[in-house]
């Protein structure tokens, strides 16, 4: 902010000049070229997205031609609708279950993880540490199709491919936003609360609870909220562990019915999952705002960065 | 996300010698290493074990008569043959396998490096002249990490349609319709629409945390504004640029559905190969030797970042 307010307020020493070079050499000269780029970027980047959503009222089979304004794909269609189709609303369940019961696993254990390799220090620990980052740079296919190859080879007849197998898997992969969100969260605090809860006759477990947790909450809190808006999400993973029609969550019959004939519910289907994934940021939002409020941190900018 | 990723890889080294920390003496040796237990044996059981799984099925047999992959688990019995026949299908020139090949490397330089000339400018213009917008502007250039990758490629392959809005704005140009959907720009310019809001954060990070007086200074000292942007800025911006490409570029090595959607068998990928091999009966060994193949082949820009990561944060 300070940038931008130092540029701002510079008294303009050279007198504007009208020629294009001395315009060009004007140090002080607005960025417009670069404004038009970022506008420009703004606009590409979220304006198919609004319109995608647009087309989910129209009154027509089109996706890519408006029709009139309709709620056919939304309500009044009695197969086709979101609301009527049966197999939507499954993978709808489906998807809200998964990503569910990820968060409640994926965000303790990469929270536990954190913790324990800030304050182990050894080559085990390095070797742990290295290859949870590594689970988080590796391209999804790779984790997709090895976990399905353990299900249905070395595993095959304990696990089924189907909810477990998917939970499993998206646990796996969303682990690592945890361990890193939390992770550089400890790297801030330092370890000086802690010894001060210990010089004050605090046992380990007691101050863990009462000092360092509720110092950790924020990026719990973040972190949940990304590994669910994540798992929503996700259908690469989660494709290739899916068993029978009824285990496909959301995102995998909008790619399935995307690359077949899709009609203006699967916009209707997307623009659902989009609000799931918008609510729930927006209520940690307003919870991490509310925890943070008080302490006068940084909260703007950090706690967005952490989003 | 970068900052945290590099926090996150830097390293603490200590001698044996030194004098044990409050927190190891009053918590006991293995307290805080019991915390990561859980996590460990996690990525063990299904991080780990499934390379090994994907080893065994690439150097395993397939079932005669169900075409189902026959994995061998014990290394000795190993055999390379499906290895090396789904190898020489590169090394041979097989156009079906080679091309995807080629196409991938192609594609993934050419999108990482539109990825980071426009990433850089919107980067740049938000870290430094975005004044009172700047809230606005993180939020949009955030946004689209909420915003399913599917939702945003569908959202594309809707307006590119021979009847989308694409088409109907080149219209009024005089444009006759085009067909977008699978043409390789096309599928190049969905992977940079998939990807970029990864180039932009980080070195949205390190344009940040440039010192202004430091750009002033570099003015003050008889620096054009060019001079001072690259003698200056760009050194600075360096480590911002290198987490940028490699975050950018490792997933397009892998992904398959930007060409499922908006592309054809003519644009196909790397990740396509894997994709529809997998599913197919007595191709098993052959995913697998394709997902060796790529492990290999995505190593090395893996290794590089993480190492280099590791770097700044000691040398920090």
């Amino acid at each position: 902010m300070s940038d931008a307010t130092l540029t701002r307020e510079r008294p303009i020493a050279v007198a504007p000049a009208r020629t294009a070079t001395g315009w060009l050499r004007n140090p002080w000269r607005k960025p417009r070229f670069l404004q038009a780029i970022t506008l420009g970027y703004l606009a590409w980047s979220i304006l198919p997205v609004i319109i995608a959503i647009v087309f989910s009222f129209n009154n027509g089979r089109s996706r890519s031609t408006w029709q009139g304004f309709s709620l056919r794909w939304w309500y009044q269609d009695p197969f086709d609708s979101v609301w009527h189709d049966t197999a939507l609303r499954t993978a709808m369940f489906q998807t809200l279950k998964l990503s569910t019961l990820t968060v409640l696993l994926a965000v303790p254990l990469g929270t536990a993880f954190a913790i324990g390799i800030d304050r182990w220090h050894g080559r085990p620990a390095t070797t742990a540490n290295f290859f949870m980052l590594f689970s988080f740079v590796m391209p999804e296919i790779i984790l997709g199709v090895s976990l399905f190859l353990l299900f249905q080879n070395l595993f095959k007849d304990a696990i089924h491919l189907g909810t477990g197998a998917e939970f499993l898997g998206l646990v796996t992969f969303q682990m690592s936003y945890p361990v890193i969100i939390v992770r550089a969260r400890l790297l801030s605090i330092g370890p000086e609360y802690e010894e001060a809860a210990m010089d004050l006759g605090a046992p380990p477990r007691q101050s863990l609870r009462r000092v360092l947790l509720p110092l950790l909450w924020p990026a719990i809190l973040a972190s949940a909220a990304l590994v669910f808006a994540d798992s929503v999400d996700d259908f690469v993973t989660v494709r290739y562990l899916s068993g029978p029609a009824s285990s496909e969550p959301l995102s995998v019959k909008i790619y399935s019915a995307a690359r077949a004939s899709p009609t203006p519910a699967v916009n209707a289907a997307a623009t659902i999952m989009l609000i799931t994934t918008l609510t729930v940021i927006a209520i940690a939002w307003l919870v991490f705002k509310r925890i943070t409020h008080n302490r006068g941190e940084g909260v703007s900018a950090a706690g967005l960065a952490e989003f | 996300m970068a900052s945290n990723t590099e926090a996150v890889t830097g390293r603490r080294r200590r001698d044996r010698n030194t004098p044990k920390t409050r927190s190891e003496i009053s918590y006991g040796r293995w307290y805080w290493p019991s915390f990561t237990f859980p996590g460990i044996l996690w990525l063990a059981v299904l991080f780990i074990l499934p390379f090994y799984v994907v080893l065994s099925v690439a150097f395993g047999a397939v079932d005669p008569l169900f075409r189902l992959p026959l994995p061998v688990y014990q290394p000795w019995w190993w055999s390379l043959d499906t290895f090396q026949t789904t190898f020489e299908k590169f090394t041979s020139g097989s156009r079906i396998y080679l091309d995807p090949l080629v196409r991938t490397l192609a594609y993934v330089a050419i999108a990482s490096l539109i990825c980071l000339v426009l990433g850089y400018a919107v980067a740049y213009y938000t870290a430094r002249y975005a004044g009172r917008w700047r809230w606005l502007i993180l939020v949009l250039l955030i946004a689209p990490f909420w915003i399913s990758y599917l939702m945003r490629i569908y959202a594309w392959q809707s307006l590119l349609q021979p009847d989308g809005y694409v088409n109907d704005a080149l219209g009024v140009f005089g444009v006759a319709p085009i067909i977008w959907i699978g043409r390789p720009i096309t599928v190049v310019l969905g992977l940079v629409y998939g990807y970029i809001p990864f180039m932009i954060l980080p070195l949205f990070g390190f344009l940040d945390r440039i010192d202004q007086h430091m750009l002033e200074a570099g003015r003050d000292l008889g620096a054009s504004s060019y001079q001072t942007f690259r003698r200056v800025t760009l050194p600075l911006s360096k480590p911002g640029i290198l987490a940028g490409l490699v975050i950018v570029s490792l997933p397009m090595f892998g992904d398959y559905f930007t060409n499922n959607l908006l592309g054809s068998t003519n644009t196909s990928m790397y990740g396509n190969l894997i994709d529809s091999a997998v599913g197919q009966a007595g191709q098993g060994p052959e995913a697998g030797s394709l997902v060796l193949i790529l492990i290999v082949l995505v190593m090395i820009p893996m290794l590089y970042y993480l190492r280099s990561t590791r770097r700044q944060t000691e040398a920090a």
